[in-house]
């Protein structure tokens, strides 16, 4: 993987170290920039977040990456927030995202039985063949944390159950999304990664 | 399906790993980056850290350590210790821990859940409870139960703080009770399944994990989302591939 180059939007997410460190772990450097050319010239770009839809998009609206983010052409990975940013619109302080992927970001309705924030060890359902999920096994679990959720739908790749199924993996054109954190989600959360920067 | 979670803690002093007994008297377990890649490979599905001394001696958590089992880790974990500003929270965030926990610090001023949630959201937001059956029959928190010199008795009912915290953005409780800590007798049902009654967040259970029916017990009977236990695990009294599989057997969720 000599020729990556990965670079981490800095959005301002409090995961921006832990998701360096899992690239690090697969022998990866991955530079931290909020700059657009350097953003633009990247082989793999990572929009990692951790925080709220309102705070992360007025981020990249200061630093000038709204449109840089929209044109970009190599492929692109949200994780959590930063995925979620991906879509539409989030019900989270009625925020406009990012709209390269078609969808709304909604508050996952808890009830007795779904506490919210969803959080802990859930089991991905692997609806689509993609690169992206290779050697993704029926079995595989990856760590979630978060109250907003995309419903399972036309771009999802895999799905979680959690009452509803829950969009878990996505992808359209370029732009891949992981509502998990595949930073803290063992060999399956590596796996992912690699099979990301091998896109 | 969401998996129970299986939470070794390991309680943190001058660097090293310690375990007490009813929050008294600790002793040297190892090394923390040790401990926490022994338990990420035995499958564990986080890991607390609690910086034990912290909170009593007025200052924050030694952020470097942090960072050495951020690099290493790829289970979420976390850390709690003195944290009572939005400043020492970020720099435990930024150092990579996932989540934060406040015990003491939000007793003397509730308004830091409030603060801590605004400004990284309710998911890394975990509010630690020591809580204690008195005399009268009623629950009630303790507050810098890391000291046994300062350790103090407060007038708050533990249910209700449990109701207020969620109010102010708590993403997840951890409950400890305290008569049940370190002593191996199984976790207390009643009070877990009180406290569960008002918690709409995540409820990880603690103190008192003796053997694998314990555990079994605390998501049947407690419907806690996840059991943390320090002795059973440091000792190796219960293994967790061995608890898991025994989880699994009796039909409870787990991550294989």
């Amino acid at each position: 993987m000599n020729a990556l180059d990965v670079v981490l939007v800095d959005a301002g997410g409090t995961n921006m170290g832990s998701v360096r460190y899992a690239l690090e772990r697969l022998g990866v450097g991955a530079e931290v920039s909020g700059d657009a050319q350097r953003i633009a010239g990247a082989t793999h770009v990572i929009l990692p977040g951790v925080g709220a839809a309102g705070p992360g998009m007025q981020r990249l609206r200061e630093a000038g990456l709204i449109d840089v983010l929209r044109g970009l052409s190599q492929p692109v990975l949200g994780v959590c927030l930063g995925m979620q940013l991906l879509f539409e619109h989030s019900g989270e302080g009625d925020t406009t995202c990012l709209g390269i992927v078609p969808g709304q970001v909604r508050r996952i309705e808890g009830d007795a039985q779904r506490r919210v924030p969803h959080m802990g060890w859930n089991r991905l359902d692997v609806l689509a063949d993609d690169p992206l999920l290779a050697g993704i096994g029926a079995d595989a679990h990856a760590y979630f944390v978060h109250s907003y959720a995309v419903a399972s739908g036309a771009h999802t790749l895999a799905s979680t159950d959690y009452g509803t199924a829950i969009a878990a993996v996505v992808r359209h054109r370029n732009f891949h999304g992981m509502q998990f954190h595949p930073e803290r989600s063992a060999a399956v959360g590596a796996r992912l990664l690699r099979n990301f920067l091998g896109i | 399906m969401l998996t129970r979670r299986l939470i070794p803690c390991l309680d943190v002093r001058d660097g090293k790993v310690v375990k007490g007994v009813r929050f008294r008297d600790h002793a040297v377990v190892g090394d923390i980056v040790d401990l926490a890649l022994r338990y990420r490979d035995e499958g564990a599905d986080e890991l607390v850290f609690y910086d034990i001394t912290a909170s009593p001696q007025g200052r924050s958590v030694d952020r470097a350590w942090v960072e050495r089992v951020a690099r290493v880790i790829d289970i979420p974990f976390c850390v709690a210790g003195g944290i009572r500003d939005v400043d020492a929270a970020r720099q435990v965030l930024h150092a990579g821990a996932d989540k934060i926990s406040i015990n003491s610090p939000a007793l003397e001023r509730p308004s830091l859940i409030d603060e801590l949630a605004a400004a990284f959201g309710v998911q890394c937001v975990v509010v630690g409870i020591d809580s204690l059956r008195e005399d009268d029959g009623e629950w009630r928190v303790r507050q810098y139960t890391g000291d046994p010199g300062r350790m103090q008795a407060l007038a708050r009912r533990t249910l209700d703080w449990v109701v207020e915290v969620q109010r102010r953005g708590a993403g997840e409780i951890v409950l400890n009770c305290m008569d049940a800590d370190g002593v191996r007798c199984g976790y207390d049902i009643e009070q877990l399944a009180a406290v569960r009654s008002c918690c709409g967040v995540p409820l990880v259970a603690s103190g008192g994990a003796g053997n694998p029916g314990h555990f079994l017990e605390v998501f049947r009977l407690a419907d806690a989302d996840a059991a943390l236990a320090a002795s059973v695990f440091h000792s190796g009294a219960i293994r967790i591939p061995d608890l898991k599989r025994c989880l699994a057997d009796s039909q409870v969720e787990v991550r294989p």
